[in-house]
């Protein structure tokens, strides 16, 4: 057994951490990309196309994350490429994360009075047009509090990719707990770092859901 | 014949709110639609612009026809402004942007000439100094005039009016009026649904009486006012006073 | 060449996977049960400012809201041991569901218990009815009926997470189907119709706990 200093566990589990939170902004950026197309799947006036992206929302919030991961990682091995865990991980929680983002934007974008739509296509703005000029820059209003609020769960949602394999900050954490028989103090640790990373963005975007209220009110 | 509207069919559900409308507006005229509470006048005006959909029939607007199916309506909305009762501003822009936003992205105008644009629109509707002002600072009056304005930047063939003043204090609705009576002086083709009575015998060329989704009776206003052919007419401007 | 689907290879272990997802089922069942009623307690703790035990109910729905699922199963069933709380795979798990429930129906019931309108409270208490009949029939009820939806909302998603419990090898539907694809090395297929089948339990979940809201906590019948 090696012998590790308290000091040693926080510098491991201090990478591990960093890799937590790359993994969470790759995930949430390119998770809003995805998921403002499946936005506007879900929101266009194509009903086909209606369907599907609600079909879609559907599966990845009614299956478990590990699922999602699951089906990744060894649906990408099918094709004969190995696929290393991060990737895997960031594709997963990608498409996850869009899932979920477009489904609160829908809720967003339906908030914006019939009006708003009736008014942009009477002068004459294509769909496209009326949603970006018009529509998404009232609904990113509203957005911004719970799209915040959702990516403490994104955070949180990271550390089920240390069951493919990826070395973030929970596999990190059980390397560490296994290596020093310290499982107390390593898991400690380990809520904790997750803590300090996601604590300030509950808090953040609590304050911009009061703010936002104490204006519409 | 600037707009022409034949066998017009639509129905919600089971309801058959539009039962065959057959209308003719020409270049110029301004026609006032009146009717009871759901006799399909928001509907037959929302069908012109493809606001609506419509189940048989056809609407041509300066040559730009609409089928019942047709989803591509960028050439018909061209021609066809709107002004709704709820002005519709969008909020988030200020009134010169509210202006210039149709003909900057559709028309892809340069924004000098969109300025200078939607400064003539506005001061057309006496709104010159509010360019930099927000849709919520101004009164229900002031908005709908900038609604006006910024149907007119799209210089549309034909504008199409639905209840514009029935959301405003009563001391306003006048300034919208004389607004609206300032276009149609200056040979504006209107489409106005309204329960201005005076206002409907002043200024309309046309006037269209609908029941229970037809044009029961229309004609000049003036004779249609003072000798009502069909009971159902006279009972309504009866009611209304 | 192109790859051959077995679906077959999956089907030969149906009465594993069907256990599993009873397992599930029995899983979030009581640890829905324990964290509704934990949040009940909470809630009101919270709602009604009894000090000191809504800080402790605030330190605890933060520290649980803010940390993941996995680690909290991990620091019970590995990190308790150390100070001698030794639990079965399943009573960690069982603890786990029930903690991370707890605490998001905390605040869930506390803000249907917030919106409770003060006449109907003064109404109440002027029909002479004592406190806790008011507090049950005019505070907790109405609340947990206008919040039913949130929570059933979080039951699920506390069913879906429980995945991760397979992790401490407790033998629930992911345990299951990762048995399953180490001996017919299907792995694709068989975690295709894993999700497929939480999906399932999450719509009837979702549909039989309304039913349940409908039938039982607003009092009466369903139509
Ligand atoms: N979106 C809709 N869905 C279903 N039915 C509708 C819809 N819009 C209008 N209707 C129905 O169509 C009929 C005509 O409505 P419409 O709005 O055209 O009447 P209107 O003459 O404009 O009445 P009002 O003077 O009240 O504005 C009514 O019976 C109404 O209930
Ligand atoms: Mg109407």
């Amino acid at each position: 057994m090696m012998e590790f200093s308290i000091w040693d566990l926080i510098r491991n589990l201090g990478v591990g951490a960093a890799w937590t939170l790359g993994l969470s902004l790759t995930a949430f950026v390119l998770g809003g990309v995805v998921g403002l197309l499946v936005l506007a799947a879900r929101v266009g006036p194509w009903p086909r196309l209606n369907r599907l992206a609600k079909a879609y929302i559907v599966v990845f919030q009614g299956t478990p994350l590990l699922m999602q991961l699951f089906l990744v990682f060894f649906g990408i091995a099918l094709a004969g490429v190995d696929v290393p865990a991060w990737l895997a991980a960031a594709i997963g929680l990608t498409l996850f994360t869009s899932a979920y983002l477009a489904e609160i934007w829908r809720g967003c974008v339906e908030a914006i009075p019939k009006g708003q739509w009736e008014a942009a296509a009477s002068l004459a703005l294509s769909w496209g047009e009326q949603l970006r000029e018009v529509i998404l820059p009232q609904a990113l209003r509203i957005a911004v509090a719970p799209t915040m609020g959702f990516s403490v769960q994104v955070v949180k949602g990271t550390a089920v990719t240390s069951i493919i394999g990826f070395a973030e900050l929970t596999k990190t954490g059980s390397i560490l707990a296994n290596a020093t028989f310290q499982p107390f103090l390593v898991y400690g640790l380990v809520a904790l770092g997750y803590f300090l990373l996601c604590f300030p963005l509950s808090r953040f975007a609590a304050r911009l859901e009061r703010t936002f209220h104490a204006r519409s009110h | 014949m600037l707009v022409r509207i034949d066998g017009l069919h639509k129905h919600f559900g089971a309801n058959h709110v539009l039962k065959g409308i057959d209308l003719r507006v020409k270049e110029g005229e301004v026609v006032a639609l009146i009717g009871r509470s759901g006799s399909g006048k928001s509907t037959l005006l929302r069908s012109i612009n493809g606001l609506e959909t419509f189940d048989d029939g056809l609407v041509e607007v300066d040559g730009e026809r609409l089928h019942a199916d047709q989803t591509d309506l960028r050439a018909l909305r061209l021609k066809v402004g709107m002004v709704f009762q709820q002005f519709n501003l969008f909020p988030h822009l200020s009134v010169g942007r509210n202006v210039m936003l149709a003909p900057r992205t559709v028309r892809q105008t340069s924004v000098a000439e969109c300025e200078s644009l939607a400064r003539a629109m506005l001061a057309k509707v006496g709104l010159a100094d509010k360019f930099d002002a927000y849709p919520d600072q101004l009164s229900g009056g002031q908005q709908q005039r900038v609604a006006i304005a910024r149907a007119l930047a799209m210089q549309p063939k034909v504008l199409l009016c639905d209840e514009i003043t029935s959301a405003l204090d009563p001391e306003l609705v006048n300034e919208v009026l004389a607004t609206v009576r300032q276009l149609a002086s200056e040979g504006m083709t209107l489409i106005m649904v309204t329960h201005e009575m005076r206002f409907a015998r002043e200024v309309s060329d046309q006037l269209v009486f609908m029941h229970q989704g037809r044009v029961h009776e229309s004609g000049d206003p003036k004779d249609l006012f003072a000798a009502p052919q069909t009971a159902e007419l006279a009972a309504f401007l009866g009611a209304v006073g | 060449m192109a790859y051959q689907f077995d679906f077959a290879a999956v089907w030969a272990y149906h009465e594993m996977l069907a256990q599993g997802a009873m397992r599930t089922l029995a899983l979030t069942a009581v640890g829905a049960g324990i964290g509704v009623a934990v949040g009940t307690l909470g809630a009101v703790v919270r709602a009604w400012r009894l000090a000191p035990f809504d800080r402790v109910f605030g330190v605890y729905v933060e520290l649980i809201r803010n940390t993941p699922f996995i680690v909290q199963l991990f620091f019970i069933f590995f990190g308790l041991p150390s100070l001698g709380v030794h639990m079965s795979e399943w009573q960690a798990a069982v603890l786990a569901m029930a903690v991370n429930l707890g605490a998001y129906s905390t605040e869930i019931i506390r803000a249907g218990i917030v919106a409770t309108p003060r006449g109907q409270i003064e109404a109440a208490a002027s029909l002479a009815l004592s406190r806790f009949e008011i507090f049950r029939h005019v505070v907790l009820r109405p609340a947990l009926q206008r919040v039913w939806p949130a929570l059933v909302s979080q039951i699920v998603i506390v069913m879906l997470g429980s995945s991760v419990c397979s992790q401490i090898s407790a033998e629930e539907l992911t345990f299951a189907a990762n048995f399953i694809q180490s001996r017919n090395f299907r792995a694709f297929e068989t975690y295709v119709v894993v999700a497929v089948l939480y999906l399932l339990l999450a719509l009837l979940v979702r549909q039989l706990l309304l039913w349940i809201g409908r039938r039982f906590v607003v009092g009466r019948p369903a139509t």
